[in-house]
């Protein structure tokens, strides 16, 4: 008897002190709520923000009828809460769920908590797109996100090669190759500014810099499909990503098929990117800043990481640019440039943490 | 069930592996020995599917690598290898259950299951790394972390292990307690187990056959009592080697005597 259950004990280990701290779908799920719910609130708070004042609570009544009745407002509110400020914080949620999805699966796969679609060069290479698109096929829209993913996945391919020698990849190595390549890129967009005529160059120049402001009823709803969708493909690969995370040769040895899973995640972050892009140019440093953010409070479980990043990047990207078209209103500066000055610093700190 | 049939590989002019064959049976232990640039860990590599064969084929139950998909492979071949910096925040129990990662379901996001968990938590108190399990890889020194690869690999219950120095960072202590581990395996759990050393005497000690590599050709294969002998190990390194039996367990005691010492 005695042995029998002694035996038990050693071959059916205590198995709940281990799951303190793992990450499970329960975790996952009740983080990924939170994080919906805060972004909910956060839309319909920053859509009261800004240079014209609008009744809350008419303007929550709004919104909840999704456009159905007008609650009171002037037609004048009306139009500025559904027509102008609603969509353009629905694409600051896109973009950022985009961006912050995509970081996240950048760095997972290419082991360096540093790669950024900005800093990679991936976002040049789609605004290199979505320009060419716009001198050559102006009159077709959809021609934008087409050559913005394009670009995108082409310059994915080029870091990812440049960065890759017989040694392997190190991260020094990669963020020179983004750097040569963003260079590279701005220089042809230089060039191709030129072909345009002086009225158009400076709304380019603010939206390379990454303006929400500009956008479509069909690109919006592009960038917020593409953001969904990507999102939910990212995560289904992101157990594989875990072990990617570990280097390709371990990831391999344990089963995963590794040039297949890059190809998907290059293929879907390309279309983050370029959706993102070509609807508000190059946003930068989201994709570095929200995916720490995350790691830091919820570790680096990707299966975690990816969907908590696309929603705390949502919710980063709305307050910023509610900062960015109310701090100097009416004027209003580019979210780029807010986004940046919160993430070059950060970026420093990573790099000098090593 | 796994076999290396006449394998060559070349990188660019380069031959790493010249023709060799290696039939691995259950429950059995092969040490590769030779010097370094010999082909050893190509060879390893290439048993697990890592490096295809320029010619020549590695079969797994009779067909080769690569006509399986990879998930089937590793589950039945696991790698313990030197283990790459982790750069992000991993713990110990999240990194030995990437192990899980063949065996798990193949549905969308994959959460571990209770099985995987008890698989884990076996194989943690196997490595004596159970009190660590939440502590995070990059904090570990370099003999706990070897002893994770090893935990992460006996994760996968796989029934061929190919190990590449499993004991090179390790103190004495935990050199015994892993190779232990692997004989307990072979043991009681007919997994076989090939493993890459310069250690002579642990080879000696430790398998059931010994290959000898040299220049990417196998020089001998056999017993160690048959092979590791004075005239084959001085083919071998090139240097003077002393070959008596050890005084407690009998197995060959192999001591290089140093020009210096003449």
């Amino acid at each position: 008897m005695t042995t029998t259950s002694e035996t038990a004990l050693k071959t059916v280990p205590d198995i709940r002190g281990l799951d303190v701290g793992r990450v499970t779908l329960r975790k996952t799920l009740v983080a990924c709520s939170l994080l919906l719910g805060t972004l909910l609130i956060a839309i319909l708070a920053t859509s009261l923000f800004g240079s014209e004042p609008l009744p809350t609570r008419a303007s929550i009544c709004a919104i909840a009828s999704l456009g159905q009745s007008s609650c009171g407002l002037t037609p004048d509110q009306y139009a500025i809460l559904l027509q102008i400020r609603l969509p353009r914080i629905l694409l600051a949620a896109a973009v950022g769920a985009s961006l912050a999805a995509a970081g996240a699966s950048y760095q997972a796969l290419l082991r360096n908590p540093l790669a950024e679609p900005y800093l990679l060069g991936v976002s040049n290479g789609a605004a290199v797109g979505t320009m060419i698109a716009l001198v050559f096929f102006g009159s077709w829209e959809w021609s934008r996100p087409l050559m913005a993913f394009t670009g995108a996945l082409a310059s994915t391919f080029l870091v990812y090669r440049l960065a890759h020698s017989r040694a392997g990849a190190s991260p020094e190595r990669l963020i020179l190759s983004g750097v040569i390549v963003t260079t590279f890129l701005s220089s042809a967009i230089v060039f191709v500014t030129t072909l345009m005529d002086a009225t158009r160059i400076r709304s380019f120049t603010f939206w390379l810099l990454g303006d929400l402001s500009g956008t479509t009823t069909s690109l919006l709803a592009l960038a917020m499909i593409v953001a969904v969708l990507g999102t939910a493909v990212l995560s289904a690969n992101a157990r594989s990503l875990n072990l990617l995370m570990l280097g390709e040769r371990d990831a391999f040895d344990l089963g995963v098929e590794v040039s297949k899973v890059r190809l998907i995640i290059f293929f879907v972050a390309s279309m983050l990117v370029g959706s993102s892009v070509a609807s508000s140019g190059s946003v930068g440093y989201v994709g570095l800043v929200v995916p720490h953010l995350v790691r830091l409070s919820l570790g680096s479980d990707n299966r975690i990481t990816v969907p908590a990043a696309a929603f705390a990047g949502a919710l980063f990207v709305v307050v910023a640019d509610t900062v960015a078209r109310t701090i100097i209103a009416p004027r209003e500066l580019p979210v780029g440039a807010i986004t940046a000055l919160i993430g070059a610093p950060l970026f420093v700190y990573l790099l000098k943490r090593g | 069930m796994l076999q290396a049939d006449n394998i060559t590989i070349k990188y660019g002019e380069r031959l790493a592996v010249a023709g060799v064959s290696l039939r691995i049976q259950p429950g059995e232990i092969i040490a590769i020995l030779g010097p370094n640039g010999a082909g050893k860990s190509t060879l390893l590599r290439a048993l697990n599917g890592g490096i295809r064969p320029t010619t020549g084929e590695v079969l797994l139950d009779g067909q080769p690598l690569n006509q399986y998909p990879r998930r089937v492979v590793s589950r039945q071949i696991a790698v313990v290898a030197q283990e790459g910096d982790v750069r992000f925040p991993v713990t110990v129990l999240e990194f030995v259950l990437g192990g899980r990662y063949a065996s798990g379901s193949t549905g969308a996001w994959g959460w571990e299951t209770e099985q995987d968990i008890r698989v884990a938590s076996s194989v943690l108190h196997e490595t004596e790394l159970y009190e660590l399990s939440g502590r995070l890889m990059n904090e570990l020194s370099g003999g706990e972390r070897q002893r994770a690869v090893l935990a992460r690999a006996l994760a996968t219950e796989a029934s061929v292990l190919l190990l590449d120095e499993p004991t090179a960072n390790l103190d004495l202590e935990h050199q015994a307690a892993i190779l232990a581990l692997v004989r307990r395996r072979s043991q009681f759990h007919k997994v076989a187990a090939v493993v890459v050393t310069h250690d002579l005497n642990l080879a000696a000690e430790f398998s059931h056959h010994v290959l000898l590599m040299k220049h990417g050709r196998g020089l001998a294969f056999g017993a160690p009592t048959k092979v590791l002998t004075p005239e084959l190990l001085k083919e071998l390194f090139n240097v003077q080697i002393l070959v008596d039996a050890h005084p407690v367990t009998g197995v060959p005691r192999i001591t290089p005597v140093h020009q210096s010492h003449r």
